[in-house]
């Protein structure tokens, strides 16, 4: 079985983000970059079911510019056996990027394909379930284990309140939440042989879809400020600030 | 406009979600509800008692249960025939099903709107809210989902919505339900709290959290939260966590409990009324967002505070 994994080139995730003066989005320039971190638990747990040899290829695809090639070879210094860039400098929606993964799982065929939940840039957590209704594949969300049986796939999701355990017919779709596993550190060797391993590189046109935005937008500003309140001196003064406010037992 | 709004309810009540998503959908247009399920008379009847309800589609089918977008995400598909926007709650049942359907209807979903500022114009959080973002959009239709904090609960009574039985809707085969462990806990929800006690890694441990935390939460019939750190460190379960990465909450007060204040815990939190953050380290970031700041050993501070409040 082969396995897909999208992975996303995006700021950072210690990085605090810093709105344009502007007001047109957030400033990405000369800022550290590194892969989603919900993608980089996709890739692990590819390469994890490859290990344990229920998968037999892992592909990582990134659609993004040339520089999301660095991504692209991180995923490959993790295990990945080679990678599709599909190159373009938009800033493309979850509707045209599933679009994308369609035309791609139409060729590889693949049993099943991991994506993370969301990207920590625009926060959309869209595109799986997108690309699931477009393939019309079962999709398992916000996966916090994934046990593949046969032709099925059992999925655990993290739901508000709990768990809930899917069993979705193969082909299928996954992302990740965060407790699914904890990625592995690409070795010294690994990153040198990763350089060598097979990346192609396509355009979307490649697959015939039209990254033109359907949303626009308007503006980006900073969220509303919080300031700091006051220091008590002591329980006592809290509790009395806390009364006053009809918050006790 | 005609809206569409997903009813979240547990086959026996609606969900407090819901009524956020409402006030929203009434700021686009008409308000219509989907309750979808079996044997969902009784949430029907109390669906349409929401205060300016117009209709509600009632499709009542075992394949509907559990609410797997394999099979429901279709119906609203076709629903949507009929209406202008679909919105649906940013919960983990709204965030499984939108997407889905607004690829059915090849339109680009706006996920977590935090205002509505015009009938195509909304403004959402980006970067863990961060940064928010204006957009508006082009499609013919919209898919929303709606952040519940953001918006007021719309009144449960005072409406007198016409219910309406859908044929539509099948299983689709694909996917099966098979089982949930939800925790059963005698307190209220994270998300609607209107108290929240959080702890964090300073605990140091999971028997710290119990002894500490626990109790004040009782006495204020409050609900747990906790950092992303004590989750990691597993002082409590997954669904405790409070962020970035974890749930979004605006309670009244909110207790932040040897939590230093990261920018991933900030994001969850940073709505609350009222913060109110109990730290040793006097330099620790989370007092630059607190109302009321204590500087203090939290395991001597917090049992004070329990036996005083």
């Amino acid at each position: 079985m082969k396995i897909l994994v999208p992975v996303k080139r995006v700021l950072d995730y210690n990085v605090k983000p810093r709105v344009k003066s502007d007001g047109t989005g957030v400033d990405l320039a000369n800022v550290k970059m590194s892969m989603n971190p919900f993608d980089e638990i996709g890739i692990e747990e590819a390469i994890r079911l490859k290990e344990k040899g229920v998968a037999t290829e892992v592909v990582a695809i990134s659609v993004g510019p040339a520089k999301a090639q660095e991504t692209l070879r991180t995923a490959l210094a993790m295990g990945a056996d080679r990678a599709i860039l599909v190159q373009t400098d938009d800033d493309v929606e979850p509707l045209a990027l599933a679009k994308i993964f369609k035309a791609i799982a139409d060729a590889e065929a693949p049993g099943l394909v991991i994506l993370g939940k969301q990207a920590i840039d625009g926060d959309n957590n869209q595109t799986g379930q997108m690309l699931a209704a477009l393939t019309g594949w079962a999709q398992g969300t916000f996966a916090s284990a994934v046990n593949v049986d046969g032709d099925h796939v059992s999925v655990t999701r993290e739901v508000d309140g709990g768990l809930e355990t899917v069993k979705l017919k193969l082909p299928a779709i996954v992302t990740t939440d965060l407790r699914l596993n904890e990625p592995r550190y690409a070795s010294l060797p690994n990153i040198m042989k990763a350089k060598s391993k097979p990346l192609d590189t396509k355009t979307p046109a490649d697959y015939g879809v039209d990254t033109t935005p359907r949303v626009k937008t308007v503006k980006v500003s900073e969220p509303p400020v919080r300031s700091a309140g006051v220091k008590v001196a002591d329980v006592d003064e809290l509790v009395a600030k806390l009364k006053a406010m009809g918050v006790h037992s | 406009m005609k809206t569409l709004v997903w009813v979240e309810h547990d086959g026996k009540a609606v969900k407090d979600a819901t009524l956020a998503v409402v006030t929203a959908a009434s700021k686009l247009g008409e308000v219509h509800l989907l309750v979808a399920g079996s044997g969902v008379d009784a949430v029907a009847k109390e669906a349409a008692q929401i205060a300016g309800v117009g209709k509600v589609h009632v499709a009542d089918n075992a394949a509907f249960d559990h609410n797997l977008p394999e099979n429901v995400a279709p119906l609203v598909a076709e629903l949507m025939g009929g209406h202008d926007a679909f919105l649906a709650p940013a919960t983990t049942t709204g965030k499984n099903i939108a997407p889905r359907v607004a690829a059915l209807l090849d339109v680009m979903q706006i996920s977590e709107i935090l205002s509505v500022e015009g009938p195509k114009t909304f403004t959402r959080p980006i970067y863990a809210g961060n940064a928010i973002a204006t957009v508006e959009s082009s499609d013919a239709k919209l898919v929303l989902t709606v952040r519940g904090t953001a918006f007021d609960k719309t009144a449960t009574s005072g409406g007198s919505g016409a219910v309406e039985a859908v044929s539509a809707g099948s299983d689709a085969g694909i996917s099966t339900f098979v089982g949930a462990e939800i925790a059963k806990q005698d307190r209220p929800e994270l998300t609607s709290a209107k108290i929240i006690v959080s702890g964090g890694r300073a605990l140091g441990s999971s028997e710290k959290y119990q002894e500490v935390i626990v109790p004040l939460a009782d006495k204020l019939n409050a609900a747990l939260g906790a950092s992303r750190a004590a989750v990691d460190a597993g002082y409590v379960p997954n669904d405790y966590q409070v962020g970035q990465t974890g749930k979004i909450v605006a309670p009244q007060v909110y207790f932040a409990i040897g939590i230093s204040g990261a920018i991933q815990h900030l994001a969850g939190m940073k709505d609350s009324k009222t913060i109110v953050a109990i730290n040793k380290d006097e330099d620790a970031p989370i007092f630059q967002v607190a109302d009321f700041g204590l500087v203090a050993d939290l395991f001597n501070a917090v049992p004070e505070l329990t036996g005083k409040i």
